[in-house]
């Protein structure tokens, strides 16, 4: 901590810090309990993955990609395996479809009631936090029952999944979901009535529909601002193509409504996961991938707990990727933390930040070092022109690699 | 104003926590919460195993190691697993086309040194 000339308190929270679970700094400056300036830093995670990726074969792939996140595996799987089976040509059975469904709408459940654990404990109400983490366990342990591990789930394979679902194993997934309605209905009861709930998250976090659009926030944090963020919505992709979301939004845009969106989500998972479950076809669950994939780009978006999820791959042909992008949804929110937490109190800051459902190793991609001389934005077209300089003088001929529209 | 402990204040708890039941589940009374088809420790049939080395070449981590200490027509098969790296996707099982690796849901796997992570199968 130290004070300025102005008597206005700089406060560094973090790397290595308490609320959170993974590290991330924020400089917090005071004006008394005011915070006047907030300034995040990220990046201590950086793991490499994406260059890791690109030195291992596409279904080694699939087991690193699937660590990039601990809590939305599901969702960063079968985003990668779109993608391949989009460039690959593949025609996934109807019934993969549907198990994928299923599996990522628990993954929702658990990474929301997480959540709402996690927020009940920065307020200081841990008897809901005891509350959630205990229903959590219930879907954790249908997940590990449904793949084999509670956290890497290891369902998505390239053309389908790994698994089956018994049928008993389906009417498992019922009876905790009727146990589940139960509880969370009670949890969406009591956040809105609470009064002392209410008060401490209503008004605090503020991110108008403007400031969504300025600072490109997705997931909940722009639902809880009334835009309709939903790629199962607005780009339905697998099963639901053919099961229609009921999006949650809300219109108080800021940690209250951020709430309510979670709370009232994980009431359409399992009502989704119950429709899944009554039409679930019969028939294979995965067809043969190829080693290779054709030289090509394609980009695709899935919806995670946390907002769109967005994997791109550049193949040159052969069994390794030549370029993995991978856009966690968490790097898209923090843009807007600083902007966030200004203008609220030093109480405030922890929930704030807990309320965009934080990741720190998903969004932690590479470092940039500039020194702030010689720096230029180039346009999407220079890129482009940069590359194939760059392919010729190595020796390939740009013209082969198929670009798709997107 | 501090208050004064009594020498062996905590005797009688001591001497009651013998009697109790202990407080974490312990493994040797059989693991609670490891359900069936639980991905854990590999098995490794060597008499299918016909040395093609897939599992070796889709193995995430470079954990499995498929070695022939024999000759082509007299095989010798071993696989060895370092189970350190390996983190239970069990690719390689689906990758074997001889289906002579599959998953256990033996968890147990801790060891006291590094070496002694390195189990044959
Ligand atoms: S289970 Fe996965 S990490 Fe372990 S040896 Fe098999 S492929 Fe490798
Ligand atoms: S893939 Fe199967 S058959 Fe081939 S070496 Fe490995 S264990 Fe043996």
């Amino acid at each position: 901590m130290s004070e300025r000339n102005d008597h206005k308190v700089v406060l560094p929270i973090g790397p290595q810090h308490p609320s959170l679970k993974e590290p991330g700094s924020f400089k917090i400056t005071l004006d008394g309990e005011k915070v006047e300036r907030a300034v995040v830093e990220i990046g201590y995670n950086h793991r490499g993955i994406e260059k890791a990726c690109e030195s291992r074969n596409y279904t080694q792939d699939l087991y690193i990609i699937e660590r990039v996140c601990g809590i939305c595996s599901h969702a960063h799987t079968s985003c990668f395996c779109q993608a391949f089976e989009d460039m690959a040509g593949l025609e996934v059975p109807r019934r993969a479809y549907y198990i994928r469904g299923i599996v990522g709408e628990l993954e929702r459940l658990h990474s929301h009631l997480l959540w709402l654990g996690v927020a009940s404990h920065e307020i200081g109400f841990d008897t809901l936090f005891m509350y959630t983490w205990r229903d959590r366990e219930l879907v954790l342990d249908l997940l590990a029952q449904i793949g084999g591990n509670r956290v890497n789930y290891g369902v998505n394979t390239f053309g389908g999944v790994r698994r089956d679902l018994e049928a008993d194993l389906m009417q498992d997934i019922l009876h905790v979901c009727d146990q589940l309605e139960e509880k969370i209905k009670y949890y969406a009861d009591l956040a809105t009535t609470e009064t002392t709930l209410i008060a401490r998250l209503k008004g605090i976090g503020v991110l108008t529909p403007e400031d969504v659009r300025h600072f490109s926030a997705v997931g909940p944090v722009a639902r809880a601002a009334g835009i309709l963020d939903d790629i199962r919505v607005v780009e339905p992709y697998g099963v639901y193509k053919e099961i229609p979301v009921n999006a949650v939004t809300d219109d108080h845009c800021d940690v209250y409504g951020r709430t309510l969106v979670r709370v009232k989500e994980m009431l359409e998972s399992i009502r989704l996961i119950r429709v899944m479950i009554r039409e679930i076809p019969e028939g294979p669950i995965s067809v043969r991938a190829p080693r290779k994939l054709p030289a090509g780009e394609t980009l695709r978006r899935v919806e995670a707990p946390r907002g769109e999820n967005i994997h791109y791959i550049r193949s040159n042909g052969s069994d390794m990727p030549d370029r993995v992008r991978v856009r966690a949804p968490s790097e898209a929110n923090w843009h807007g933390m600083s902007y966030m937490l200004e203008g609220f109190q030093l109480a405030d800051v922890p929930i704030i930040i807990a309320a965009i459902d934080p990741c720190y190793s998903c969004t932690d991609r590479a470092v940039s070092l500039s020194s702030g001389r010689d720096e230029q934005i180039a346009s999407w077209d220079q890129l482009r022109l940069f590359g194939i300089e760059q392919y010729k003088k190595n020796g390939i001929d740009p013209g082969s690699i198929a670009i798709r529209p997107f | 104003m501090k208050k004064k402990e009594r020498p062996g204040g905590l005797a009688g708890l001591a001497i009651l926590n013998l009697f109790r039941k202990p407080a974490t589940q312990t493994a040797q009374f059989g693991l609670g919460g490891i359900q069936k088809g639980y991905r854990g420790r590999l098995l490794y049939d060597p008499a299918t195993c016909i040395n093609c080395v897939m599992c070796m070449r889709d193995c995430p981590t470079g954990a499995i190691t498929i070695e022939n200490r024999g000759t082509k027509e007299q095989k010798d098969m071993h696989a060895y697993l370092d189970v350190g790296r390996c983190v239970f996707c069990c690719q390689c099982v689906d990758t074997c086309p001889k289906k002579c690796l599959s998953c256990s849901s033996d968890v147990l796997l801790a060891a006291f040194s590094q070496d002694d992570l390195k189990i044959e199968l």
